[in-house]
């Protein structure tokens, strides 16, 4: 039941832009793919080792601004910038990891704040670099051969394949001793000591990983819209990964893409109903209804729903 | 061996371990005694490195402890309960168990990431050791249940079971016993006699005479951070300086 479940989400996901004919919802299609990846990278962080990391937006950014940089001024193909954005990304993510070492809940927040903070302060003013507040356009489509994945169609597949490649590692990471050191170290840190895992090495392996996909993430956006600015930065895209991390259902697999696709539809779907005024309204509303309602989130609450049936 | 040397550790103005020395000798079952107070707890965690003594050393087979972190020194064999339940609440029994093999596993992020095969062998492996534990320490009944939802006795035997995944060559328990009735008691003495049968050594904290008395082949006394005695069970309860000290300590 559940493999045949499977194969028709699968062949829906496949097929997808070719009965969707309407470019707008495509594009909100690939949004939440893009977010599907952030906020699968978030819960690395959050919902396995607890970590809450509230500068998400900078390993973002840097994947973005790396990609856009390499392509436009050294000319590199995607290819080689979008695995550099997620190394650059990843890099960063160490040392956020290193000087956090010993800092855990409200400090370690507060460090990945004040980290997104610097960054984005960077990205404004390091004109001959980033160009400032104007941004990079012009950050040219991956071509593929002879293809360029221009269209939206072309580039759905290339994010889908993003999607189901981060889907499987964070399935194979969490899975395997890895994932387990991470629950560990959400659950109870100083068991976890006692029994041989290394907390430290493995907070920062969290970080890096984390960190890598959320600048691949970056890279991708990068070449979707072709426009890179020092709004990449905004702390409005960590919030919206928290929320789709959190109402998704944090330390499960298909939570938070669950919530990035819920909540990359749902301002779409309000702006196309409503006043704006009224959108963020609704937005609130319905925030705290399924946090009310749902306390850990859809997927769980699903989880359960089937088993007592 | 596990040896303590002249282990000193203050807090403020407070000893709570004042030059404290002993050895525990290999395949023995021994236990840590006293009044509240003594030290016990301090001990055990300057032994497995969740504290730095002020002064002296502890080490084993001749190799320094002193100054590793605990997933160092337990990856040295030396593995530790604590004295208030500790277990990965949200996890099943068996997921417990499993987080305690974590050594017993060589996966890395790479060969995870990549999905090797060899990584199916090691999991059905570390599967296989993990239920083995589970039924050692007799909650195969409770194999799926989630651990903060069993009762306390229970969740103590979980504990127990975490820490022998992590294949301990000593084994620290810190009031195995503490909360459990007599029959539990009785199940966990029988244990850690299995443990120590099996190879291992044991050395605990315990409050409860009769379990100690009954299951130790050696029982050092600590009291006001020193040790006061040290010896067979039937020679400690005889000696009169450990009888004056917890009669001291009820009269106090």
């Amino acid at each position: 039941m559940r493999r045949s479940g499977r194969a028709v989400a699968a062949l829906l996901a496949l097929t997808l832009p070719f009965w969707l004919a309407n470019p707008y919802v495509l594009h909100v299609v690939i949004m939440a793919g893009i977010f599907g990846v952030l906020a699968l990278s978030l819960n690395l962080l959050l919902g396995y080792t607890g970590q809450l990391s509230l500068g998400h937006a900078a390993f973002f950014g840097i994947g973005a601004y790396t990609s856009a940089l390499l392509t436009l001024r050294l000319e590199w193909s995607f290819w080689v910038a979008l695995p550099a954005a997620a190394t650059a990304a990843g890099l960063a993510g160490w040392c956020i990891g290193r000087l956090a070492l010993k800092l855990r809940g409200a400090y370690f927040v507060l460090v990945t704040i004040s980290f997104a903070g610097v960054v984005s302060l960077v990205s404004i003013n390091w004109m001959d670099l980033t160009n400032g507040p104007l941004g990079l356009p012009g950050v040219p489509p991956p071509e593929l051969g002879p293809w360029s994945l221009r269209t939206k169609r072309a580039y759905y597949y290339l994010v889908l394949a993003a999607v189901a490649a981060s889907s499987l590692a964070c399935k194979r990471l969490v899975g395997s001793r890895i994932g387990r050191a991470f629950v560990a170290l959400r659950e109870n840190e100083s068991l976890a000591e006692s029994v041989g895992v290394d907390v430290t090495h493995y907070l920062v392996l969290a970080a890096v990983v984390s960190a890598g996909l959320a600048g691949m993430a970056g890279s991708l956006y990068a070449h979707y819209t072709r426009f890179v600015s020092p709004e990449v930065f905004l702390f409005t895209y960590t919030v919206t990964m928290v929320i789709m991390v959190v109402a998704g259902g944090k330390g499960t697999l298909a939570g938070p893409l669950v919530g990035a696709g819920l909540f990359t539809a749902l301002p779409e779907a309000l702006r196309a109903v409503t006043s704006w005024q009224w959108q963020m309204l609704a937005y609130g509303v319905l925030l705290v209804l399924l946090v009310f309602f749902l306390p850990r989130g859809i997927v769980p609450a699903l989880t359960a729903v089937r088993r007592r049936s | 061996m596990l040896a303590v040397r002249d282990v000193a550790v203050r807090f403020g103005g407070v000893a709570a371990l004042d030059g404290v020395s002993f050895e525990v000798r290999p395949g023995t079952i021994t236990s840590v005694i006293g009044p509240n107070g003594a030290g016990k707890t301090t001990a055990f965690n300057t032994i497995t490195g969740y504290l730095r003594p002020t002064r002296g050393e502890v080490t084993y087979d001749g190799a320094r402890l002193t100054g590793l972190r605990p997933s160092a020194i337990a990856r040295r064999g030396i593995v530790r309960t604590f004295q208030r339940t500790s277990v990965f609440p949200a996890l099943s029994v068996v997921d417990n168990v499993r987080v305690g093999l974590h050594l017993s596993g060589t996966a890395g992020l790479l060969e995870v990431l990549l999905g090797r095969r060899r990584l199916r062998d090691e999991e059905t492996r570390l599967a296989r050791q993990a239920d083995e534990i589970v039924e050692f320490v007799g909650l195969r009944h409770r194999r799926a249940e989630i651990a903060s939802e069993l009762p306390y006795g229970e969740q103590r035997l979980v504990e127990l079971g975490v820490a022998l995944a992590a294949g301990p060559r000593v084994l620290l328990l810190d009031e195995p016993g503490a909360g459990m009735s007599a029959p539990e008691k009785g199940v966990v003495s029988g244990l850690i006699r299995r443990i120590r049968d099996q190879g291992a050594t044991v050395l605990l904290v315990e409050h409860d005479m009769r379990m100690v008395m009954g299951i130790s082949d050696t029982v050092i006394v600590l009291n006001g951070g020193r040790v006061i005695a040290e010896g067979a069970p039937a020679a400690i309860q005889a000696h009169p300086d450990v009888i004056r000290a917890y009669l001291g300590s009820a009269s106090a």
